[in-house]
């Protein structure tokens, strides 16, 4: 016989109404005599346990309502984002639920193991698949949901919420992969790879980074030899998302080195490509549910047909696509700015400390304060971007200027909000660790913070030179 | 093989907008009722019920004619049919009442619902809702309409067979001794349940072409007046307070003790 003191378990919460499965059919029997006592009829862990809050139940009606629940941290669902600052249209709006509802169902409860897996989870592609996630961009005629990058954004923060490193394979996927075989396929192409992988049977990638060729992009040495019938490619590509499982892949390659920028091409690769192969696993800091690492080609056979775009017509398909890149990806660090904040805002109301909550000391109410207006104003920027992206206004530095900021605010929010709990935030128990290391891939991913910085100082270079 | 004599089957959900479960719920100010400021979102039991509807069509196909989903609420509850619709409903009744109008009583509920079926030309089979909703809890709409119906019913129930052919639908209850099987004549009410044991369903998420396809689906709109019902709740609610806090126990040295202290509150462990 068990009997446990409720007033000790303040982390326990109630889901009387979920539908959860249960593990074992525990019947609780309340003493009315003493409120706070509950006896066990059978040997269960209570930590297990879930009880109803705030209403007294009967002995007789208790096995009707209780749901025994397996949290051993509180599950909170209710996010502090701001919908009418965020300025969401109602489709938008339940476009947006949708997609968090599905992330908080299928995503979070995930998180933390996938974290310490190392693994992406591959039965997630077919759920994303089912969803419509994978296809936001892409016509209907291929299986796509032909709506925008707004929504593509949105769909990334949700994600990015409940998982930063689920949502960077989604991106690399959706985006860098699929809206650009898209973009710039020819409709061979669209109907040969589009439908598998928006129904998540198929994983995408998109490789143009090499071991020496990081911000300086354009000087990639993969080389891609003209043969019979098609080309040969021999090099290597780095830091590749997705690298591990895809099977279709969007290389670019240098098919007239002599000709620097002008002499790169887009290949779309499959793994099964005799020549292609793939090296282990890289063991990052951050974004250990996405899996990367480094692709070969040793004299990789890729058919004429697999060009993607025109032949030396590379440089324009890589540098518009990374515009859209650092767009979309702009709402990962916009989601895990918010999951930081969202956990660290109920922390210090809870955490009490010389006979009240932590939040209500004035320095923590400063850090309440610049976390949330640092997450709307990140916000209120990427928004603004997509939209006029959406419009066809795509703005080179504004792209670029989007991901530059959130990327920054969201490092210091998930900083911030790691010091929010305290020696808590610390512990791996606890999210926040797993939120940092995943924020700070985005000051690299899609370009560094300082190429960011310079395409925007340059750009207004050339605005300004005198003729 | 067509069965010939059979009509098809028109089943009808009704749903309401609760309160989401997962919210902290506060009593507002003046005391009268909730702070209803927070996030809304379907009653899980309508949740299972419009899941049990759908399993019902995927198992018996062509028998099924149509699901209609209907809703009596404010504007906003028009969210919670696009949920429903998202999920494998057809099409969707929404009766209309202002936002400051009070949440109407089950039995207003009720007599709505049977001036909709009596509406209905092509009429109804199967009635399938939550067995309560999570904000009231009162857990009376499916029997009194079942009542002013005269149609059989089947309350808590944990598994749903539907047999058109023979115009029957077999139904296993969560009762206080255990399962009850019923066999019910058709037309019947059915009020789902969250079975501790084993689940009447899980519902499914509504995948984002399914939403998309839901906005094409026709949602028709009437008010209470038009259906010729009086819903003015009968019911004044005087006071809304939080349970009183919680005073501390007792601890206990040993099993010895606890089992004198439970003795002293007359708590003897004997089953009746």
């Amino acid at each position: 016989m068990i009997v446990l003191d409720t007033r000790k378990y303040n982390y326990v919460r109630l889901h009387g109404y979920v539908p959860l499965r249960t593990t074992s059919a525990d019947i609780l029997i309340k003493p009315l005599h003493f409120p706070n006592l509950f006896v066990l009829e059978s040997e269960a862990l209570f930590s297990m346990l879930a009880l109803k809050s705030g209403r007294l139940i009967t002995a007789r009606n208790l096995h009707r309502n209780l749901r025994p629940v397996i949290t051993s941290q509180r599950s909170r669902q209710i996010s502090t984002y701001n919908v009418d600052i965020a300025g969401l249209t109602e489709e938008q709006a339940e476009f947006r639920n949708a997609v968090a509802e599905f992330a908080e169902r299928e995503l979070a409860p995930r998180a933390a193991q996938i974290d310490k897996s190392n693994n992406f989870p591959s039965d997630v592609w077919e759920k994303l698949g089912d969803m419509g996630l994978l296809g936001i961009t892409v016509s209907s005629k291929y299986g796509g949901l032909d709506l925008g990058y707004f929504y593509h954004t949105l769909a990334m923060e949700e994600l990015s919420r409940a998982s930063g490193s689920v949502a960077l394979s989604y991106g690399a996927h959706s985006n860098l992969c699929v809206n650009q075989i898209h973009r710039h396929g020819t409709d061979a192409q669209k109907q040969k790879y589009l439908p598998d992988l928006i129904a998540g049977k198929k994983v995408g990638s998109l490789a143009m980074s090499e071991p020496g060729s990081g911000s300086d992009v354009v000087s990639m040495s993969l080389r891609a030899d003209k043969i019979d019938g098609g080309w040969k490619l021999n090099g290597n590509k780095f830091w590749i998302t997705n690298g591990p499982t895809a099977s279709t892949l969007v290389v670019y390659a240098k098919t007239a080195p002599e000709r620097g920028s002008k002499g790169i091409t887009a290949f779309i690769i499959e793994n099964t490509f005799e020549g292609f192969s793939t090296h282990q696993k890289l063991d990052k800091f951050g974004m250990r549910g996405s899996d990367t690492c480094e692709l070969v080609f040793d004299n990789c056979k890729v058919p004429e047909e697999n060009v993607l775009g025109q032949v030396n017509k590379g440089a324009g398909v890589l540098m518009s696509g990374l515009d859209l890149e650092r767009l979309v990806l702009s709402g990962g660090p916009l989601g895990l700015a918010q999951a930081a904040f969202d956990y660290a805002v109920e922390y210090v109301h809870d955490r009490k400390q010389f006979g009240q909550p932590v939040g209500t000391f004035q320095l923590m109410q400063g850090k309440i304060a610049d976390m949330y207006t640092s997450i709307n104003a990140s916000r209120a920027y990427v928004y603004a971007v997509a939209r006029a992206c959406d419009r066809g206004q795509i703005s080179r530095r504004d792209c670029a200027g989007a991901i530059l900021y959130s990327t920054e605010k969201a490092i210091e929010v998930a900083l911030e909000g790691m010091q929010c709990l305290g020696g808590n935030g610390y512990i791996n128990d606890y999210p926040m660790g797993r939120i940092l290391r995943d924020s700070r891939l985005y000051a690299v991913g899609a370009g560094t913070q300082e190429i960011r910085r310079m395409l925007i100082g340059r750009e207004f270079n050339e605005q300004f030179k005198s003729s | 093989m067509r069965p010939s004599a059979v009509r098809l089957l028109n089943i009808l959900v009704p749903i309401k907008r609760a309160v989401d479960y997962a919210v902290k719920i506060r009593v507002n100010p003046e005391q009268t009722g909730i702070d209803l400021n927070v996030k809304h979102s379907m009653n899980p039991f309508d949740e299972i019920a419009v899941e049990e509807a759908v399993r019902i069509r995927e198992r018996l196909k062509d028998a099924v004619k149509s699901i209609k989903v209907v809703t009596i609420g404010p504007p906003k509850s028009a969210e919670t049919l696009r949920t429903a619709l998202a999920m494998g409903a057809d099409s969707a009744v929404h009766v209309e009442i202002p936002e400051s109008a009070p949440s109407p009583e089950p039995l207003g509920v009720a007599k709505t619902l049977k001036a909709l079926i009596e509406r209905q030309k092509e009429g109804v089979d199967v009635v399938i809702l939550g067995k309560q909703a999570i904000d009231d809890d009162a857990g009376q709409t499916g029997q009194m309409l079942a009542g002013l119906m005269g149609w059989s019913q089947a309350t808590f129930a944990s598994k749903v067979e539907v047999n058109p052919e023979q115009k029957v639908a077999n139904i296993t209850r969560e009762i206080d001794g255990g399962l009850e099987e019923l066999r019910c004549k058709l037309p019947v009410i059915i009020t789902t349940d969250l079975r501790q044991v084993q689940l009447l369903n899980e519902p499914r998420y509504a995948s984002l072409p399914n939403i998309m396809k839901a906005k094409k689906k026709p949602v028709e709109k009437l008010t209470a007046a038009e259906l010729g019902v009086d819903i003015t709740p009968r019911l004044e609610t005087i006071k809304v307070t939080e349970p009183p806090k919680r005073v501390g126990g007792g601890k206990v040295a040993n099993v010895d003790e606890l089992l004198a202290k439970l003795k002293e509150a007359g708590i003897t462990g004997k089953r009746a």
